[in-house]
């Protein structure tokens, strides 16, 4: 009985939640990085946020409902991919991406791609500040409520979480050009 | 060698997010600062090619038709348990809830004075063991951060394995673990830290009949929440704010 809400609640959950829906597939999506791994996640979290949305004390409920996604995400990564917290910086996304998957290949070659496997490569402490600043557009209170951290820390995150993503980034570019085959592809960078 | 303000204000400055004197300041500075106008620069191209690059991913079109479809279906099974009862057995129980509550009422205080007692008792040492652990010297058994350390510990002190995790990124440090008393049993109580607070979360397992501690309140100044999860029970008891406490039990029953 004590999952049930009133009709209403329920009214208001899909009015005030169930619009964030595609911010929390696309953060799932970034700190899992796989579609599949994300849709399993936003759902099992937009049904958590279902059942604590008494606990709602009004406000931003996009920022409430990414941070019960995160924790999902964190706690799916534990449990499924714990390598992923603990690598600083994931070298092995640039082949995995260009050589595995058809689907990479397809779009190989084209900026998003580039950038995409860049973002991916960093830690997910520096990859989730830069989607939810960058993609999200959220302010540097939402991400300090969404990640649970200090306001002040977010600016700082945000400064190195850049600082790599420029360095993987001229480091790629850099090998492209000094004729190092680093992506099978081939792509032109 | 780089310009430290380019690697913090200049940050603040390109979302927009520093008050205007801060603002006004660093515009003066990339005056005379060559390193934060490249920074900047920079900065702003890379956000242009993230932003151009379409990287945002929508949800995949079925989701939310799953998501309402999940969502139903865990209320119609919790519906499901009362709605075989008909109409007249309510009006049964509803008539036998008010005769109970008439006996107790006029049989005197002393029944309801006899359960809020316990209900009180259970509570007060609840916040007696959160009080005497803030003395000196008392907070503690085993005092690490490491949950590799504090887990262990436990083995063989307790008939049950307490979940005990490090949060500090969640902004919750693991301080350690002690072993208290409550209601006559055993317990563990895991001890983190909340900014300059110290948070008691005390763990058992669930002892099969209803507990006398209310979800929530207030008293001297304590905040505690109370909840079952996964076959234990929780009560974690500061004097931070009851958001706080809610998200440390989320965490932990994670």
């Amino acid at each position: 009985m004590a999952d049930v809400l009133e009709s209403g609640e329920r009214e208001r959950f899909e009015r005030l939640v169930m619009p964030h829906q595609d911010a929390a597939f696309n953060f799932a999506r970034w700190l899992l990085r796989s579609r599949a791994d994300a849709e399993d996640v936003t759902q099992e979290a937009m049904v958590r946020a279902y059942r604590f949305f008494r606990g709602f004390r009004g406000g931003d409920a996009r920022a409430w409902l990414l941070q019960i996604v995160r924790n999902a995400c964190y706690t799916w990564l534990e449990k499924n991919r714990a390598v992923d917290l603990t690598t600083e910086f994931d070298e092995s996304i640039h082949q995995q991406h260009s050589g595995n998957s058809p689907e990479a290949a397809a779009v190989a070659a084209n900026e998003r791609d580039h950038l995409m496997r860049a973002l991916e490569s960093l830690p997910p402490r520096s990859r989730e500040v830069l989607v939810l600043r960058e993609l999200e557009g959220c302010s540097y209170k939402e991400i300090a409520a969404i990640a649970s951290v200090p306001i002040g820390t977010v600016m700082s995150t945000l400064a190195r979480a850049r600082e790599r993503l420029q360095q993987v980034l001229s480091r790629s570019t850099g090998r492209a050009a000094a004729g190092t085959p680093v992506r099978r592809d081939g792509g032109a960078l | 060698m780089t310009c430290d303000l380019s690697r913090s204000l200049l940050h603040g400055y390109l979302d927009g997010e520093l008050d205007p004197l801060r603002a006004e300041e660093f515009e003066r500075h990339l005056e005379s600062c060559s390193q934060c106008i490249a920074q900047l620069g920079e900065q702003e191209s890379l956000r242009a090619s993230l932003q151009s690059a379409q990287l945002y991913e929508r949800a995949p079109a079925g989701l939310s038709t799953k998501i309402k479809r999940q969502i139903a279906s865990a209320e119609a099974e919790s519906d499901d348990q009362w709605s075989w009862v008909p109409i007249w057995r309510w009006i049964a129980v509803s008539a036998a809830i008010v005769v109970l509550v008439a006996v107790a009422y006029l049989g005197g205080q002393r029944i309801l004075a006899g359960r809020s007692g316990v209900e009180q008792a259970e509570l007060t040492e609840v916040i007696d063991a959160h009080v005497r652990s803030l003395q000196p010297g008392h907070l503690t058994d085993v005092a690490s951060t490491d949950q590799h350390n504090v887990k262990p510990w436990f083995d063989g002190k307790l008939d049950y394995v307490p979940p005990v995790r490090d949060l500090a990124e969640n902004g919750f440090p693991l301080v350690g673990g002690r072993l208290d008393v409550l209601n006559g049993r055993s317990v563990a109580a895991l001890v983190y830290g909340r900014r300059k607070h110290f948070i008691n979360v005390f763990v058992w397992p669930e002892s099969g009949k209803e507990s006398l501690i209310p979800a929530t309140g207030t008293r001297n100044g304590y905040q505690w929440i109370y909840s079952r999860a996964h076959g234990m029970e929780f009560c974690a008891i500061s004097d931070v704010s009851a958001a706080d406490l809610h998200d440390l039990t989320e965490l932990l029953q994670e």
